[in-house]
């Protein structure tokens, strides 16, 4: 961001970062307000949020972005499958499935660094 | 993992909710998860010459760790507005779905718009991935203060990972960054299988897993929000045809 001065810096974040954002919360709004919980509507809706989220998730594990990328992709899966497995066996346990995978990730890592 | 506090949950005010819903976000895996994420933001808008206040409107206003990303690069990059305005919106599709499933949860009959607009913004992946967990146990008229607590708690998070990873940049070794970025789809997976209630939720879990990638893969555009309706309506399609059959 050379030579942008520091205005110009919070304009842009409003105009070409906060308002691309906002408009979907605020079509969620609209569309959201008039559902109800018991609805099918709100069944379907929660169907498509959950696979939106599973395709980020196995899109940044297989298309891993910057340093994730070093590491190779057959580390990241046994890593996840890792973590999952903690999870699982763990009385499903977020901190053990997380504590898991990172060190899966980190001992691949360290062991097929490229 | 704890359940929030809620002895007499009739009696709660809404302040009370309020601070249940801040403190069951910091009981979350996800606080932390939200909070090493930052620190990698933080580190990337340093790198490219963003001052902190700068970084720390950026989560008040946009609150996506993804598109702040995006937005961060492309203006460091000197990409034109219109192409870093599109990149960003493309990125944050995800959020009409996420909204869309979170307000019937948060609503009653007679909330009005203005105070569905606090949680409308707070909506993110953390926030909606607990609410879900959390909302259904809790009483309808101290939902909307719990989860502006949630949202408020993991933005807080947020700015904690980024004032601490402004300070650290250029001193993380490369493989805690890739720790780093490793934890958003483990603490995600996890977390989202453990909130699959109906054969619709699995169902697009699995199918979202596998459709994710192929589309990418396929360069299909806008391929997360496809991944989203047609994985999402299948699934939904299944559930419904088994209810039926019973």
């Amino acid at each position: 961001m050379s030579g942008m001065t520091e205005l110009h810096a919070y304009v842009l974040l409003v105009l070409v970062g906060f308002l691309p954002n906002e408009v979907w919360r605020v079509l969620g709004l609209v569309v959201g307000r008039s559902i109800d919980e018991e609805s099918e509507l709100f069944t379907w809706a929660r169907a498509v949020a959950t696979a939106v989220l599973a395709g980020v998730i196995a899109k940044i594990i297989i298309y891993a972005p910057g340093a994730l990328a070093d590491v190779p992709l057959m580390v990241r899966l046994g890593a996840i499958a890792c973590g999952f497995a903690a999870f699982l066996l763990v009385r499903r346990s977020i901190f053990a499935g997380v504590l898991a995978g990172e060190a899966a990730l980190m001992l691949g890592a360290l062991i097929y660094r490229g | 993992m704890s359940v929030p506090p809620s002895a007499s949950p009739l009696q709660r005010s809404p302040i009370a909710a309020f601070l249940d819903g801040f403190c069951a976000a910091w009981c979350s895996a996800l606080a932390y998860v939200v909070l090493a994420t930052y620190v990698g933001v933080a580190a990337l808008g340093h790198d490219f010459g963003f001052s902190l206040w700068w970084v720390l409107a950026s989560t008040l206003l946009l609150w996506v760790a993804p598109g702040q990303v995006i937005l961060i690069s492309a203006l460091a990059v000197g990409a034109t507005s219109v192409e870093t305005a599109v990149a960003v919106g493309l990125s944050s599709a995800r959020l009409l779905p996420m909204v869309v499933s979170l307000l019937p949860l948060i609503k009653d009959k007679d909330t009005p718009n203005r105070a569905l607009i606090l949680p409308m913004h707070l909506t993110s992946v953390s926030t909606w991935i607990e609410a879900q967990r959390f909302l259904p146990g809790l009483p309808r008229a101290i939902r909307v203060p719990f989860a502006n607590g949630l949202g408020v708690g993991f933005m807080t998070s947020a700015n904690i990972g980024t004032v601490v990873g402004f300070y650290l940049a250029g001193s993380l070794p490369p493989l805690l960054t890739a720790g780093l970025l490793f934890l958003t789809p483990m603490s995600f997976l996890i977390s989202t299988t453990r909130n699959c209630r109906l054969l619709a939720d699995w169902l697009a879990l699995g199918i979202g897993i596998v459709l994710g990638p192929l589309l990418a893969w396929r360069q299909v555009g806008l391929d997360l929000l496809w991944t989203g309706i047609v994985g999402g309506s299948v699934a939904y399609g299944i559930h419904r045809l088994r209810e039926a059959l019973k």
